[in-house]
């Protein structure tokens, strides 16, 4: 279904490196090193599509929805939208495009600001955007607010009279407030309680339905970017190990960092957990400064050879709309989700 | 209160637990008469989400809780039949560190980031196992070794800050395990590292914990880890623990609306994907506001009168199974 949809965004040997400091002593002399957040993306995202992104913490994955916004400016590379390279685009130009390009945040305590009445939060950006001011400003408030499931007379509260997860309702409100064609969410539910998430991921469903929404989903949780991705994408030290249609990357995960992943998320059913077999990776995540040649994944993959080390693997479309940087991905590995997978189709069929 | 209480040997027997907080917007009751048991041996698992009252929980076990302004108002602890909240504040030291210890989900708030890494293991050592230096230092390294820090000896002059986030929380599990404790709390020990690392930990605490016989109170909001890791849950909602059971029979046959609804909420790994996730409707209450009646009544599908009006009791509902809800409906919510 995606090879003939229509892509909304397309990026291109995206990178995004932050200055670390020099290689001399006390980082003042010598060469100057970078963080390589973001290291050669290119992808496209789909119109109508939730592109999910995982990966663990530090990976890069809030700097590629970051860059893509342009709210990080881009070290190299493209962001094509509507046939506009944002990437190049003034910081005024910028200011134009930024109406159709949103964001939501992880932390709905930090991202609204704690001074300013629930109206003014989302108010602004219609203000800013031009979109209403005065009655129908305040018309289109209630209504907002009515959308994200809370009375449009919270609009004279501030945000520390509210919930978690009614504050995510507010950014979230926020957000939709110029009728934006694409949102990132960047782990819009990880800071909310576990009764309510639920409750938010319902709201994000239903709204990209009625508004032909794109999200750019952003989450650790492996079980929900698979419940609400049409694809996914996996990320190790800014770069993509996998990306294929949801589905069939959990149910044929290739590369061994993805399979280490899903392994490691502990499923909520005693009979899963005891009779699965969990990859345990070693060690821990490199750092982004110096990052392994070849393979960045090879220092903690159960599979890598000299090849991995010495060798960066190609980007292969391995079946449909599947792609995967592993010289091993052919290789039928010690299969994580064997169990996990089982148990999916004892229960589905 | 617990059923299982009289017919085995308990460690750890925890009656009535009450603790309050005073704040400026009134009294919060963060833990509204507690009971449980642990066995020497078992894992058990307390879930509920945040603010429930599973960490007040555990720090009043220990008598942690700061006052002012908080207060354990009422209850027993007992620990091999003696009760730590009328323990003597020396006695009470003795058991801290040796008999029971404490794993924090920040590992930095249980390492003191001005020493080195053997004076904060061995300092314990000398304390609760009189070892000497010699000693103490061996029994570091074995246990930095037996929780997977590589080059161990070396690590030892380390300071906090040189570990990663994964690998500081392995040396906390060493330090919570050198004194040989019978009883381990561990709070959300894996909720700050990513999941890869959390397998590992989770590993680790499994496989030492069997090897030495640990008691655990394993304290998460995330029912995978206790669905892996523990012989009996406890689920906890607004300073109560609303159900209690064996995990098996939590997972495939809940009693509690509350705890259903958790598990019906959440996306599966391992099932097809749904259409449309299950939502509990509306949020935890404000613990200064306390609904009347059942807690759980006001985002409850099933609540009637009598559940606005009158507290249900943590009551038998079968073998080893306890649920506080007035009614039965262990066939619904299998449905
Ligand atoms: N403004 C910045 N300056 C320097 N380094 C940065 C900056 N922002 C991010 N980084 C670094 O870039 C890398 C990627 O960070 P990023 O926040 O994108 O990761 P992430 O995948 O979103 O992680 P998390 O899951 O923890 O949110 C990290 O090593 C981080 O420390
Ligand atoms: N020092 C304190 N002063 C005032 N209130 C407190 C204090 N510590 C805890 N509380 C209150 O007690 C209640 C229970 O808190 P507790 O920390 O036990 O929750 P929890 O279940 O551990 O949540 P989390 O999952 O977020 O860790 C909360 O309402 C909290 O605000
Ligand atoms: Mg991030
Ligand atoms: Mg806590």
């Amino acid at each position: 279904m995606t090879a003939a949809a229509e892509p909304l965004l397309q990026i291109r040997d995206l990178k995004t490196y932050f200055p670390a400091g020099r290689t001399g002593p006390f980082g003042l002399t010598g060469e100057m090193r970078y963080v390589k957040a973001v290291d050669g993306l290119s992808f496209d995202i789909y119109r109508g599509e939730t592109l999910g992104l995982v990966g663990e913490s530090g990976c890069g994955k809030s700097t590629t929805g970051r860059t893509i916004l342009q709210l990080i400016k881009a070290t190299s590379g493209e962001v094509m939208y509507d046939g506009t390279n944002l990437v190049t685009l003034s910081k005024r130009e910028m200011r134009r495009m930024r109406r159709d390009l949103q964001i939501i945040f992880q932390d709905p305590y930090a991202s609204l600001s704690s001074r300013m009445r629930v109206s003014r939060i989302i108010g602004d950006p219609l203000t800013i955007h031009h979109v209403a001011s005065g009655d129908k400003k305040r018309q289109r408030t209630g209504e907002l607010l009515k959308i994200v499931g809370l009375s449009p007379s919270y609009a004279r509260r501030y945000p520390h009279e509210f919930s978690g997860g009614q504050r995510q309702r507010i950014g979230i409100a926020r957000a939709l407030a110029v009728n934006p064609d694409f949102v990132v969410c960047d782990e819009p539910i990880s800071a909310l309680d576990v009764s309510i998430r639920a409750q938010i991921i319902n709201l994000l469903e239903d709204l990209q339905r009625e508004f032909g929404l794109t999200y750019l989903f952003i989450a650790h949780d492996l079980s929900v970017v698979r419940h609400i991705c049409t694809r996914v994408a996996v990320m190790y030290l800014g770069k993509f190990m996998e990306l294929a249609p949801s589905d069939d990357l959990y149910s044929h995960p290739m590369h061994p960092y993805t399979q280490a992943l899903m392994s490691a998320v502990p499923v909520p059913d005693p009979d899963v957990e005891d009779s699965r077999r969990r990859i345990i990776l070693s060690g821990d995540v490199p750092t982004p400064i110096n990052p392994p040649s070849g393979c960045v994944f090879h220092t903690r993959c159960p599979l890598a050879t000299e090849h991995c080390r010495a060798e960066v693997p190609a980007w292969r479309q391995l079946r449909p709309n599947h792609w995967v940087a592993c010289h091993y991905a052919e290789t039928p590995a010690a299969h994580a989700m064997e169990s996990v997978a089982l148990a999916a189709e004892g229960a589905g069929g | 209160m617990t059923l299982s209480a009289r017919d085995q040997s308990t460690l750890l027997d925890v009656q009535d637990l009450r603790t309050v907080f005073s704040s400026p917007r009134g009294q919060v009751t963060a833990v509204n008469g507690v009971s449980f048991v642990i066995r020497p041996g078992e894992t058990v698992g307390l879930v509920g989400e945040s603010g429930s009252g599973k960490s007040v929980t555990a720090l009043s076990l220990m008598r942690l809780i700061p006052s002012p302004p908080g207060r354990i108002e009422a209850g027993k602890v007992l620990f091999r039949g003696r009760d730590l909240l009328t323990l003597s504040d020396r006695d009470l030291r003795r058991i801290r560190g040796k008999d029971i210890s404490m794993i924090f989900q920040d590992p930095l708030t249980s390492l003191n980031p001005m020493l080195r890494i053997e004076r904060q293991m061995t300092e314990a050592l000398a304390l609760h196992m009189k070892l000497g230096k010699r000693a103490a230092r061996d029994r570091a390294i074995e246990m930095l070794e037996l929780v997977g820090i590589p080059s161990a000896a070396k690590r030892l002059s380390d300071y906090p800050h040189q570990f990663s986030g994964g690998m500081r929380q392995r040396v906390v599990i060493a330090i919570a395990l050198s004194c040989d404790p019978s009883l381990v709390l561990a709070d959300e020990p894996t909720t700050a590292l990513d999941v890869t690392i959390q397998a590992q930990i989770l590993d680790v605490m499994r496989s030492l914990t069997a090897e030495f016989n640990t008691s655990v109170l394993l304290i998460t909001h995330d029912l995978g880890v206790v669905a892996g890791m523990c012989e009996r849950i406890l689920v906890m909602y607004a300073g109560s623990i609303v159900e209690e059971a064996p995990r098996r029979e939590i997972f495939y046959a809940p009693r509690h609306p509350y705890t259903m609804g958790l598990l019906k909420s959440v996306p599966r790994l391992d099932r097809p994907r749904a259409d449309r996730l299950q939502q509990i409707e509306g949020s935890p209450p404000d613990l200064t506001r306390v609904p009347s009646g059942c807690p759980f009544h006001p985002r409850c599908p099933h609540a009637t009168d009598l559940c606005r009006n009158v507290v249900p009791p943590l009551r038998p509902v079968g073998s080893n199974h306890l649920s506080a809800c007035h009614y039965d409906l262990s066939i619904e919510g299998a449905a």
